[in-house]
C-alpha cells in the first residue's frame, strides 16, 4: 500500500461508498479538503449558509433515500448545520455531517475557529464521531454512512481535525465496519409475527396507523396490500403522509391535532390499532386518554425503544416495517379474516365527513388543491412549518410514496425551500415545489441563489398573510384574540427580492392568475416563486385544543 | 410509583466521549446518578460501568432502552435487585487522637470487617467493604469518634449464578 493524506483517504471512501452529491460552505479547517475536492467527481453544491446546506443534505437524503451529505468548517460553520442535524434526527432522514475542526494539538485551547462540535452534537445525533489517527479515516466515513442509513436512521456528525486530513498515513479502503454495540435488528422474529396475527384475526375494527418508517422502508405496497386484506382503513402521522397513495379507498389521510375528521373519528374506534413506524408523537395522538382507548395496539418498529415509550402495547413487532408488514400478510393470507360491516362503517364516515366546502376564493386549501392539479403525479413537494404545512397535509394528495417532504418532528421553519433544492439535486428528473409561508421563506430564501446559480430549478409557493401565522392562530383560539409579537407586515417585497436572486417571480392576486403561474412554472426550467397574498384571518381547521382528545375537534362553524 | 435503588450495568467501547454520552443521556431524561464506577476491561477495549440511580424501576428500564440504542455502548442492562450482589468500599480517616476513641475505632472496624491501612498517633485510616447499606452503617457509627475524610467508590454489583451481563 502507497501513503496518501488523510483528505483523499476521505474523498476517495466516499467516492467508494457511492457519494454523488455533497453540500457545504467552505473554511480554513478544509482547505486540505477542498483541494482534493477539485480531483473528485462528487458534485460540491456550495451553499450560502451552512443551515441551509443541511437542509439540502437532508431533502437529499429523503428524496433518494441515500444519506445526504453535508461538509461545514469548523467553529461557527459547525454551529450553524445544528438546527439541521436536529431536524434530520427527529425525522429520522439519513444525514452525514462532515466538519472539520482545528489541528489535535490545539484542540481544547479556544483556537480560532474552535469548537467542541461532538459536545455539542451529543444529545442530537445518532452517532458522532471525532477522527484522531489519519488511518481511521475510511473506518469513520463507512461507519458514519452506514449507522445513519440502516436501522432507525438518522443523523451522524464527524469531526474532522486539520491535520488528520494532511497527515499521510497507509490507508485499508475495505475495513469492516463491526461496531458491536450497534445491530439493528431489520428481519422480524417469527414469534411476534406470530402473535401480532393472533390479534389482528380476531380484530372486528381494526384499524392501521402509518409513520414515517413506511416511508422510510419502502413499504407502501405492502401496507395496502395488508390494508386491502383486513379491510383496515389506514390513517397516518405527518410524516406517514404518502405511505398509502391519499385516493386509496382506506385512506383516512392524517391523524392528531390537525387531522382529518374521518380518521381522528375511526382511530377512537378501532378495536385493533396496527401502528407502523410511527412514535405516537404528542401532535399525532392529541390527549393519550383519547387516543384508542379501547384498541388492542399492535405496535411495528424498527426501534425498540419506542415500544411502550409513550402509548403501552399488546404485543410489538421489532424490524423494518416492510418485512414486518409482508411477514403479517404472508400469514394472514391464508387465515379467514372477519371483515363484517367494519368497511360500510369506513364509508359512512367518509361520507359523514367529505362535507369541505372549497369554494372559489384564494384560500389555501385551493391554492393546495392547485398545486395538486398543476404537477405530475411523481412531482415532490416540500412544506415549510406553520398553517400552511398544516393546510397541505390536510388537502395536498400524494400519490407515491416519499414525495412529500416535511419538518415534523423539529418544525424547524425555513427547512422547506433548502429541503426542495436539495430534493431537486437527487431527482433532476422530477418537478420540486416548496409551499412556504412568509415567515418561514424570510428565514432561508436567501437559498434561491444555490437553486438559481447551481442550476438547481425548483418551485417555490410563498403565502403570504404577513403574519406568523399558526402562533396567531393559538393567539385567536385560546388568548382571547390578543394577538403578540406575530406581525410580519414588513417593507419587503417578495416577489422584487426574488427576482434579485435571479428566480423569475410573479405576485398572483386570485385563483385563475395562480393557476396560469403554476402551468408556467411547471413547464419552465428555471426557478420560479409564486408569491400568494392570502387572507391573514385564515384557521387551519380541524384543530384539537391542546390536552384534548381526538374527538374534540374544532372547526370554524 | 416506588422509588428504589436500581442498579444499571454497562459494557461499552473504551474510548473517549462514552461516559460523557451516557451521563449526557441520563441527563436529559431527568435521572439523577446515586453512584458510577467504571474501569477498563479484562481486554483494554471495553470498560465496565456501573452506575445507581434512585427511580421507578420500570422508568429505568425505559431509559435502558433508549441506551442500549448508543452505538458505542455494547450491552446495558437494569440487574435484577433480588439476584445481584452489590458492593460499595470506604476509605475513612478518623481522629483517634485519644486513645480510647482509636480502641473503641479499632473495635467498630473489626466488627465491619474493615482493614487498617494506617495508624498515626492521632488518625486512622480504615477500610470497609460490604453493601452500600452496611458501609453507611459504619459511617453512622464511628460518626461520633470524629470523621476527618471518607472517600467511597460507589457500587460496583454482579448477578448470581451463570446470568452474566453479555447473556440477553
Amino acid at each position: 500500500m502507497t501513503k496518501t493524506t488523510g483528505s483523499r483517504a476521505y474523498i476517495k471512501t466516499l467516492e467508494n461508498e457511492g457519494v454523488t452529491h455533497m453540500f457545504g460552505i467552505t473554511g480554513a479547517a478544509l482547505i486540505p479538503i477542498c483541494d482534493d475536492l477539485l480531483d473528485s467527481k462528487i458534485k460540491y453544491i456550495p451553499g450560502v449558509h451552512e443551515q441551509g446546506s443541511a437542509h439540502m443534505a437532508d431533502g437529499y437524503a429523503r428524496a433518494s433515500g441515500k444519506p445526504g451529505i453535508v461538509q461545514v468548517t469548523s467553529g461557527p460553520g459547525a454551529t450553524n448545520i445544528v438546527t439541521g442535524v436536529a431536524t434530520a434526527q427527529l425525522d429520522s432522514a439519513p444525514l452525514v455531517c462532515f466538519t472539520g475542526q482545528v489541528p489535535m494539538n490545539m484542540v481544547g485551547t479556544d483556537a480560532f475557529q474552535e469548537v467542541d462540535i461532538i459536545g455539542v452534537t451529543a444529545s442530537i445525533t445518532k452517532w458522532n464521531y471525532q477522527v484522531r489517527d489519519p488511518a481511521r479515516i475510511p473506518w469513520a466515513v463507512k461507519a458514519g454512512m452506514y449507522v445513519s442509513n440502516t436501522g432507525r436512521k438518522g443523523a451522524v456528525v464527524i469531526d474532522l481535525p486539520k491535520n488528520v486530513t494532511t497527515e499521510e498515513a497507509e490507508y485499508d479502503y475495505d475495513v469492516k465496519v463491526e461496531l458491536e454495540g450497534y445491530k439493528p435488528v431489520i428481519d422480524p422474529d417469527p414469534h411476534e409475527l406470530d402473535t401480532a396475527v393472533k390479534v389482528l384475526t380476531e380484530a372486528e375494527r381494526p384499524v392501521i396507523m402509518a409513520g414515517g418508517g413506511v416511508i422510510a422502508s419502502g413499504a407502501g405496497k405492502e401496507l395496502a396490500q395488508l390494508a386491502e386484506l383486513l379491510m383496515a382503513p389506514v390513517a397516518t402521522s405527518l410524516m406517514g403522509k404518502g405511505a398509502i397513495p391519499s385516493n386509496h379507498p382506506l385512506s383516512l389521510g392524517l391523524c392528531g391535532m390537525h387531522g382529518r375528521h374521518e380518521a381522528n373519528y375511526m382511530v377512537p374506534d378501532a378495536d385493533v390499532l396496527l401502528v407502523v413506524g410511527a412514535r405516537f408523537s404528542d401532535r399525532t395522538t392529541a390527549n393519550l386518554s383519547g387516543f384508542a382507548p379501547n384498541a388492542k395496539i399492535v405496535h411495528i418498529d424498527i426501534d425498540r425503544s419506542e415500544i411502550d415509550k409513550n402509548v403501552s402495547s399488546i404485543t410489538k413487532v421489532i424490524g423494518d416495517a416492510r418485512h414486518a408488514l409482508s411477514g403479517l400478510y404472508k400469514r394472514l393470507m391464508v387465515q379467514n379474516i372477519r371483515t363484517n360491516g367494519w368497511h360500510n362503517r369506513i364509508t359512512e364516515v367518509k361520507q359523514y365527513c367529505e362535507t369541505y366546502d372549497y369554494g372559489t376564493d384564494i384560500s389555501t386549501p385551493n391554492i393546495i388543491r392547485s398545486i395538486r392539479q398543476a404537477l405530475p403525479n411523481d412531482a415532490i413537494v416540500t412544506t415549510d412549518v406553520g398553517q400552511h404545512q398544516m393546510f397541505a397535509a390536510l388537502h395536498y394528495d400524494v400519490y407515491e410514496s416519499g414525495t412529500f417532504l416535511t419538518s415534523g418532528g423539529l418544525g424547524t421553519m425555513g427547512w422547506g425551500l433548502p429541503a426542495a433544492i436539495g430534493a431537486k439535486a437527487a431527482k433532476p428528473d422530477r418537478k420540486v415545489l416548496a409551499i412556504c409561508g412568509d415567515g418561514g421563506f424570510h428565514m432561508t430564501e436567501n437559498n434561491l441563489t444555490v437553486a438559481v446559480d447551481e442550476d438547481l430549478p425548483i418551485i417555490a409557493v410563498v403565502l403570504n398573510n404577513k403574519l406568523l401565522g399558526m402562533v396567531a392562530q393559538w393567539q385567536r383560539l385560546f388568548m382571547d384574540g390578543r394577538l403578540s409579537t406575530v406581525d410580519r407586515d414588513y417593507s419587503v417585497d417578495y416577489t422584487e427580492l426574488s427576482k434579485t436572486y435571479g428566480a423569475h417571480a410573479v405576485r398572483t392576486e386570485t385563483l385563475d392568475e395562480f393557476n396560469k403561474a403554476m402551468r408556467e412554472a411547471v413547464d419552465a426550467d428555471y426557478t420560479t416563486v409564486i408569491e400568494v397574498p392570502i387572507d391573514p384571518n385564515e384557521n387551519v381547521f380541524p384543530h384539537i385544543p391542546p390536552g384534548m382528545g381526538l374527538k374534540d375537534i374544532l372547526t370554524d362553524d | 410509583m416506588t422509588m428504589s435503588l436500581n442498579v444499571i450495568s454497562f459494557l461499552v467501547e473504551n474510548k473517549p466521549g462514552v461516559l460523557f454520552n451516557i451521563s449526557n443521556t441520563i441527563r436529559r431524561k431527568n435521572f439523577n446518578i446515586h453512584s458510577i464506577t467504571a474501569i477498563a476491561g479484562e481486554h483494554e477495549d471495553t470498560t465496565r460501568i456501573t452506575i445507581t440511580s434512585k427511580a421507578d424501576a420500570h422508568e429505568i428500564d425505559k431509559l435502558v432502552e433508549q441506551m442500549s440504542k448508543m452505538v458505542d455502548i455494547i450491552r446495558v442492562k437494569r440487574l435484577d435487585p433480588l439476584r445481584t450482589i452489590q458492593r460499595d468500599l470506604a476509605l475513612v480517616k478518623l481522629h483517634t487522637a485519644d486513645p480510647m476513641a482509636q480502641e473503641e475505632a479499632l473495635e467498630i472496624i473489626n466488627k465491619y470487617k474493615g482493614l487498617i491501612l494506617d495508624i498515626k498517633p492521632d488518625t486512622v485510616i480504615a477500610q470497609i467493604t460490604g453493601s452500600v447499606n452496611e458501609v453507611s452503617d459504619f459511617h453512622e457509627e464511628v460518626n461520633h469518634i470524629g470523621v476527618i475524610e471518607s472517600a467511597r467508590t460507589g457500587i460496583t454489583a454482579i448477578e448470581k449464578g451463570w446470568v452474566t451481563l453479555m447473556e440477553k
